[in-house]
């Protein structure tokens, strides 16, 4: 394809270059080429008359209206081939591990939604050892589903657990807004668990330019939705997703568009979506599932907001806990009947029983608990704290179930619980007896 | 009008500028524009500006489109073909059907175009009308059975005006692309019709007679058939946070709700929740017809990752399709999810436009076009007597979950019934998670008007106790208020929540539920005077135990009257025990 350059560069920002040239066309890939003989990767972004606005992939700091603009004729494509697994990437797709660049396929990045009618409904349990995570909120393949926390907050410990933990025939990491040492992380766990092989890293750290962090997600999808098509079942990992609409926030800003809230873009809530809903389990394929982070201080925030009504779910991790209340896995209903008899059923008694001791807990602090009922929620909600909420305790399924009747006996009279009869019959542990739970010197 | 010709001038995401180049232009037309590879991006114009220059909302994504590609306007406005075969069938927002755009690709790939409705399929045709019979648009000129009724075979809609019949077909089997009639006007000129015809989605269809909604429609959920009814041809809104569920009900209200026909909008939500209802619906039986679920349903799938420009198309798709039943003397069900996504697309739309943003930078105009959707319900009064009715239900998803954002505020204005989501209920499990004191509905419950109010002051009763005792603790408040707030409880517990998954208490029909509310009402009257609220706990306890696997069952299970009677000894014994003490 013929390719042109431009010189007649007419601004420049930390984000955005625009510039007069014709015959270009939209979200066509560009090179912004230094007196110097360096180049750098630019995407134009807007058109009009022959006024053409670009983001810069190396940001805006150094481009002189002396540089020129050089339209390469295609848009923003990313290698695909076998040889990728094992390697890392930057936002702008050029591996940064010291390794050779590949001579791969090149497939579309960004390209449109699967057919509906394409689609599976999900139907597999995904096994993750994580009690809160299998009991509570059981992960399914092929659903998206981030983790809420506050910065600093061990999600990426829990993303690298789930990933390596589980049976993704490929896990594709997409590092956006890393820190150096959480980059390191990601490497080392990969290494360690021996997954290295079925990984591929997409990352983009605080020294690279917001423009690259922008194209991680779309990078690791595009490659993970090819191995998908190919019958693997791939785990994307995208961390952190607050990032990365900060980044969509501050290109929005510099192209002067309206912003809804907090300056976020009106269009944030499609630019999210267009991403996670790239999970699916395609039917005579593979699937594709997400998780993600979504770092945050209030839930209401436009970012987790948004990303609530997307996503299947969040986790939500509070002080080092996976919480109950605040957590949803939307596919659960999917599964959770085939597992065990026993598992919706206990799993909404607990809840229940959650629910009406975290009614106590306010009441407690108007000094008015003092019956021995309530006194017994608040001793069940401690329980339950320290046994099922670490996100880092393993337990396979089975076990946790018993450990969640052994919590039951331990607290409640089987009146008390609300479980129907016959479940309560089979299940009920004898005190003294019980299955996971290490006996206390209760009573 | 001659159709015009243009070239793009600008691009920026999906609000894409042109220039005409000869040709009227109108507002609300169709176009298109030619890309280089050849594919044909449809688009639709939304503002004209200085005569020649013209804003186009592509429904398609815009890359690789550049400044000077050529637009070809259609002089048409965005129209729905309507005729039989929509029953059944999963299109996207434009009324491309899905199944066949899967067996063309297997993404969804821009510039691609399938017949709305299939034009092989045969229907058998039995006229209603004779050669030389006066008729004008809205009259029938015969019938086909599709699925589970016969459907009219309209004079177009747009025809007003008197018209004698030239030629009528015989009964026999046409396609929808078959001539059917031949019309005459009062001047000569004569119009061949066929099975299916156009109506621009926009243009709300005239209503023959407009009534007002009195009739209710069950919905076989609890909380909103006794509390917060909704009536054939009403509306309501479900605004509510993510994770309180709107989906389930969403569902559940499709499944199980007394309309003759169901129209789901999935519109900017997730894809798999439309794939859950189009793969699972089929294999459902609906016990009031015999047959499958999807033979009353359409579903209009524009879903989050599709492109934005064509959410608004999808909404107004499934209005101008629920219209169209409604003149088949139908009941008919819209549930549009979400109608937040509509907003923010508006939102988007007008942004990339650069109007002067209202509220949280939605436009000023949006609340006006809520109101005129929400409008386009109602009970129809047809020709001949028989009625119709388009009931519409919305979700919003309004940000942060709060209430007080311009899409929901505008929708309470519009609708009839508020079912307000809680997170607070939902995080406590109590399905459906809908606001017991904060919600509303102007509309006829299927319980008498002073039940619904005595259970409505039951709730008011036990929440205010509630508070009371998390101010002064279980001690702090008597006996008697503590049975109050136990009965409160109960009446929650049994007869608002409802388990959506399960077969039997997923679906309450109206005789169970006046069953279910004289087992309430009995609870809720007895003169219980136990002592000590442990013992008042614990036989509410063992009542609520009993109650929930009486739900559990069905009435014509072998246990069932044997529960009941058991039901009603624990009753009696609350009493019965309170005369020992």
């Amino acid at each position: 394809m013929l390719q042109k350059t431009y010189e007649n560069i007419d601004s420049i920002g930390r984000a955005i270059l625009s510039i007069k040239a014709q015959g270009v066309h939209n979200k066509e890939l560009a090179e912004v080429l230094y007196p110097n003989g360096n180049k750098a990767f630019a995407q134009v972004i807007a058109l009009d008359g022959d006024h053409v606005t670009l983001q810069l992939f190396g940001g805006g700091f150094g481009v002189s209206t002396d540089c020129k603009i050089r339209f390469l004729g295609k848009p923003v494509q990313v290698g695909f081939s076998d040889d990728m697994l094992g390697r890392v990437y930057s936002g702008n797709g050029q591996p940064i591990d010291g390794g050779p660049e590949l001579l791969a396929d090149r497939v579309r990045v960004a390209g449109p939604s699967i057919n509906p009618v394409k689609r599976l409904i999900p139907k597999e349990m995904i096994r993750t050892g994580v009690p809160m995570i299998d009991v509570f909120n059981t992960l399914v393949r092929s659903q998206k589903i981030p983790i809420f926390a506050k910065a600093g907050e061990p999600y990426n410990r829990l993303l690298a657990n789930i990933a390596t933990q589980t049976d993704a025939d490929v896990i594709i990491i997409g590092g956006v807004g890393l820190k150096y040492d959480e980059y390191h992380y990601f490497r080392q766990r990969i290494e360690e668990a021996g997954s290295k092989s079925k990984t591929i890293m997409f990352v983009h750290t605080h020294r690279d330019s917001i423009v690259e962090g922008l194209m991680v997600p779309d990078l690791a999808l595009a490659v993970a939705e090819q191995f998908a098509l190919q019958g693997k079942n791939v785990f994307v990992l995208l961390s952190d997703m607050t990032q990365w609409s900060d980044y969509l926030r501050q290109v929005a800003n510099a192209q002067d568009q309206i912003p809804a809230n907090q300056g976020y873009p009106g269009d944030l809530y499609s630019q999210l979506a267009s991403r996670y809903e790239k999970a699916a389990d395609i039917e005579g394929a593979g699937s594709l599932t997400i998780l993600g982070v979504t770092t945050m201080d209030d839930v209401t925030h436009p970012v987790p907001d948004n990303t609530g009504y997307i996503t299947e779910g969040q986790f939500y991790m509070k002080d080092g806990y996976l919480e109950l209340f605040g957590s949803l896995s939307r596919l659960k209903q999917q599964v959770n009947d085939k597992t065990r008899p026993d598992h919706r059923s206990i799993m909404n008694a607990m809840a229940r029983l959650l629910s009406e001791a975290e009614e106590r807990v306010k009441a407690q602090k108007f000094g008015s608990v003092k019956d021995d009922y309530s006194l017994r929620l608040l001793e069940y909600r401690k329980t339950f704290q320290r046994e099922l909420m670490d996100p880092f305790r393993y337990l396979e399924l089975e076990d946790a179930l018993d450990l969640c009747w052994d919590i039951l006996a331990q607290h409640f009279k089987k009146e008390e619980v609300g479980l129907s009869s016959n479940l309560v019959d089979t299940y009920w542990p004898e005190k003294g007896k019980f299955n996971v739970l290490k006996e206390m010197n209760h009573e | 009008m001659q159709k015009a010709q243009g070239k793009v001038t600008s691009v920026n995401e999906s609000l894409v500028g042109a220039k005409t180049i000869q040709g009227a232009v109108m507002n609300g037309e169709v176009a298109y524009i030619v890309i280089e590879d050849g594919k044909r991006l449809k688009a639709e114009v939304i503002d004209v500006k200085s005569g020649n220059t013209v804003y186009l909302q592509v429904f398609e994504d815009t890359g690789w489109m550049k400044v000077g590609d050529p637009v070809e306007f259609t002089g048409l406005p965005l129209s729905v073909k309507l005729g039989p075969g929509i029953l059944g069938s999963v299109t996207d927002g434009l009324q491309n059907p899905l199944y066949e755009l899967g067996k063309i690709e297997w993404f969804l790939e821009r510039g691609l175009e399938v017949a709305p409705l299939d034009n092989t399929q045969k229907w058998h045709f039995t006229p209603y009308v004779k050669i030389g019979d006066k008729v004008t648009g809205g009259m029938a000129l015969g019938s086909v059975p599709e699925k589970l009724f016969e459907h009219k075979i309209f004079v177009p809609f747009s025809l007003q005006g008197d018209y004698t019949i030239t030629h009528i077909a015989a009964e026999g089997d046409y396609t929808i692309e078959e001539p059917i009639a031949t019309i005459k006007d009062g001047a000569g000129t004569t119009t061949e019709l066929q099975m299916a015809f156009e109506w621009p989605v926009k243009r709300p269809m005239p209503f023959h007679e407009r009534s007002v909604p009195v009739r209710p429609m069950p919905t076989g959920i609890r909380i909103l058939d006794a509390l917060f009814p909704i009536a054939q041809g009403g509306t309501a809104c479900s605004p509510g946070p993510f994770g309180a569920g709107k989906t389930v009900l969403q569902h559940s209200l499709a499944k199980h709700s007394e309309a003759d026909v169901v129209i789901i909008a999935a519109c900017g939500e997730r894809a798999g929740e439309a794939v859950e209802v189009f793969k699972d619906f089929p294999e459902l039986i609906d016990p009031r017809t015999g047959k499958s679920l999807m033979d009353r349903t359409y579903i209009v799938g524009n879903t989050s990752s599709m492109p934005v420009a064509a959410r608004e198309a999808s909404v107004y798709l499934a209005t101008t399709v629920g219209e169209y039943y409604r003149k088949q003397g139908l009941n008919v069900l819209i549930l549009a999810d979400s109608t937040s996504r509509w907003a923010q697309a508006l939102r988007e739309t007008s942004g990339r436009k650069e109007e002067i943003p209202g509220p949280e930078a939605f436009p000023m105009y949006i609340s006006t076009l809520i109101s005129a959707f929400y409008d386009r319900a109602g009970v129809e009064i047809l020709e001949g007597g028989n009625s119709g009715s388009l009931s519409i239900v919305g979700t919003v998803s309004p940000a942060g979950g709060n209430f007080d954002e311009p899409v929901t505020q505008a929708t309470l204005l519009s609708t009839g019934a508020f079912w307000g989501l809680s997170r607070a209920l939902s995080d406590a499990r109590k399905y459906p998670a809908i606001d017991r004191i904060d919600s509303n509905s102007k509309y006829p419950s299927l319980l008498e008007k002073e039940e619904v109010a005595y259970l409505l002051e039951l709730l008011r009763d036990g929440k205010s106790i509630a508070s009371n005792i998390i101010l002064m603790g279980e001690k702090g408040i008597t006996d008697e208020s503590y049975i109050r707030y136990q009965k409160s409880e109960l009446l929650d517990a049994v007869f608002l929540q409802q388990n959506s998954f399960h077969e039997v208490d997923g679906v309450t029909n109206p005789e169970r539920l006046r069953l279910m509310f004289n087992m309430v009402r009995e609870i809720i009257d007895a003169p219980v005077r136990i002592a000590g609220k442990d013992r008042i706990r614990s036989q509410f306890n063992f009542l609520r135990q009993a109650f929930l696997d009486w739900n559990y069952m069905d009435v014509n299970e072998e246990g069932f009257e044997k529960q009941k009677t058991k039901l009603l000894n624990l009753i009696k014994q609350l009493v019965h025990v309170a005369e020992n003490v």
